[in-house]
């Protein structure tokens, strides 16, 4: 009787799965004895006549997440857990069908769209005001930027060409799009010194991007009949095949100068110690964390992360580039203050707590949950 | 000593001393092998677009599906083409509105996923918490972390001059960043050694069967 009292007590609920693209249903099960040694779901939807099984609910948290390919939004589906007991099985079904549906604001990204907002507007009231007085905005110079005409102009008196290798990813990459800013600039100053350049690309619309890039440069330096479009090459789209064949056009080519610049992975230090081997001055920049050490090692200049999304808002002096970096220094700003903000909240909380008053602790694990 | 009776193991060795042939100089050996490598790249590339991409995400729904919805996948099929306009000089102008689509779409994806990934996550783990001082030497280490977070955010401070408190602040974050560096390139240098070391079992072993 007592037995029959307690297993009466579980209940079975089916719902949407919050906060998703929909295709997804959570079972929950309520008041679960803790005698049980396992937990399996079996679901039907209208037409069936028998239940299929649907997977095992873990007995800690009594919760599945049924995302199976076959659930459809809008379609109901009827759910029995079977609860195995030592020494019996006991099957209980929801109460209600679970019916799956997107939502169209996913809750837990709340901090992302605040995020989002406060960043977006700074970025974009600095834009204005750069389109206002674009040298009005101040940005710190980078050394390795004038290095890029030393290393152009000792190009120019060895009488040897100019290497722009670009990185691996394509046009999306940010890293990409300041490395073809910075390929305007060294472009213009190759027109200038009338000195060979030659581009190699790892993506094909990058190769196009750089094309046009170059060509503007020429135009902008009144050389436009010294463009050659055949010196902006695509080589391939593997890794190492692409490394291989730039350390080779290195070798063969003996570049005075060479910029490395764009998102790298593995390939980094081959290139740079070939550049290195060949007596090239070397100007690496990459957003790659990982790959910044080699550059770092082989190379005379690196642009450090960030500094090349700077850099060539430097050089540009476009609004939308000036103000997405000042946007972000005060991004930057921002976390620092959040970041130091919670270490006293935390410190004077945890201090505060232990003399027995925890609403500042309250406070601080709020602030943390919020991201 | 055994050596492989396998064309392909043959193959793969010989061009892996082609390869390694450049350590000593450029040779036609080196550049035989550079240009198979960039050549099958491309070839490779171009096979696995069309049968892991085109064939089954374009061509099967559209020539056996069902779906009505299935016409949609003419709407990208008609950017991808205006890709094609970068041949023609008069209508080049036209492949700014694939990539246009191409940057805002893949944009608009990561930013939320960068905001968690890059910024949330990391301040939710720099921000000090009690427990991270349940022992002397992890609240040592938690206080290290914390200040190399802010000096080295400072370094990447572009709007005012390296100067007075900020200069000095990103002063110590440089040294934080040389500090990661010289911590990640001896940690892939040793991986890169074991690359090598591959390479070496796959000459001495798989090859000419010195080594067991």
């Amino acid at each position: 009787m007592i037995l029959f009292i307690l297993f009466s007590t579980i209940t079975v609920k089916a719902f949407d799965t919050p906060n998703d693209g929909g295709g997804s249903i959570t079972i929950k099960a309520y008041n679960v004895p803790e005698t049980v040694k396992k937990a399996l779901v079996y679901r039907k939807t209208e037409g069936d006549t028998t239940y299929t099984f649907a997977g095992v609910m873990s007995i800690l948290s009594y919760r599945y997440v049924d995302a199976n390919s076959t659930i459809k939004n809008g379609k109901p589906y009827y759910y029995r857990v079977d609860f195995y007991f030592p020494d019996t099985v006991i099957s209980v079904e929801s109460d209600s069908p679970g019916i799956a549906y997107a939502q169209w604001y996913d809750k837990t990204k709340t901090s992302s769209l605040i995020f989002l907002i406060v960043f977006s507007t700074l970025v974009l009231v600095f834009i204005q005001l750069a389109k206002k007085d674009p040298e009005g905005l101040y940005i710190r110079k980078i050394p390795a930027l004038d290095a890029i005409d030393e290393a152009v102009g000792r190009s120019t008196e060895l009488g040897k060409p100019t290497f722009f290798v670009h990185g691996l990813l394509g046009i999306t990459d940010a890293g990409t799009l300041a490395a073809l800013t910075i390929l305007r600039r060294v472009a213009k100053k190759v027109a200038e010194y009338d000195t060979p350049i030659l581009v190699t690309n790892f993506d094909p619309i990058v190769m196009t991007a750089s094309q046009e890039t170059v060509k503007q440069a020429y135009t902008e330096a009144g050389r436009p009949d010294a463009y050659n479009e055949k010196n902006i090459i695509y080589l391939t789209y593997e890794q190492f095949g692409y490394t291989a064949g730039v350390d080779g056009l290195m070798v063969r080519e003996k570049p005075g100068a060479i910029f490395l610049q764009g998102y790298f992975f593995a390939e980094s230090l081959i290139l740079a110690e070939t550049g290195h081997s060949v007596g090239a001055i070397q100007i690496a920049g990459t957003t790659a964390k990982e790959q910044l050490p080699f550059f770092v090692a082989a190379c005379d200049y690196v642009l450090i992360g960030e500094e090349m999304l700077a850099a060539s808002s430097y050089i540009g002096r476009e609004p939308v580039m000036l103000g997405s970096v000042k946007g972000a220094d005060w991004g930057k700003a921002f976390l620092m203050g959040v970041i130091g903000i919670g270490v006293v909240l935390g410190t004077v909380g945890a201090i505060l707590q232990s003399a027995g008053n925890g609403a500042l602790m309250n406070v601080f694990e709020k602030i943390l949950a919020f991201f | 000593m055994h050596i492989s009776t396998n064309p392909w193991v043959w193959i793969a060795a010989i061009l892996t001393l082609a390869i390694y042939s450049f350590l000593y100089k450029d040779n036609p050996f080196y550049k035989f092998a550079e240009h198979l490598f960039m050549g099958l790249g491309i070839g490779y590339g171009a096979v696995i677009l069309w049968y892991n991409s085109i064939i089954p995400r374009l061509w099967n729904p559209l020539a056996h599906g069902t779906s009505p919805s299935r016409f949609y996948l003419l709407i990208p099929v008609a950017l991808g083409l205006l890709a094609l306009s970068i041949f023609s000089r008069r209508y080049s102008w036209l492949i700014k509105y694939p990539l246009a689509f191409y940057m805002g779409a893949v944009t608009g994806f990561s930013v939320p996923v960068s905001f968690e990934a890059y910024i949330f996550e990391q301040a939710q783990g720099t921000i000090l918490k009690h427990s991270m001082f349940s022992n002397p030497w992890l609240g040592i280490s938690n206080i290290i972390m914390f200040i190399g977070v802010i000096t080295t955010i400072t370094y990447f401070y572009f709007s005012k001059h390296h100067k007075g408190l900020l200069g000095k602040s990103a002063r110590v974050g440089i040294v934080y960043i040389m500090l990661a560096f010289g911590a990640s390139f001896g940690y892939t240098v040793m991986a890169r050694i074991s690359l090598l070391i591959g390479r070496m079992q796959f000459l001495l072993h798989d090859w000419l069967g010195i080594i067991k």
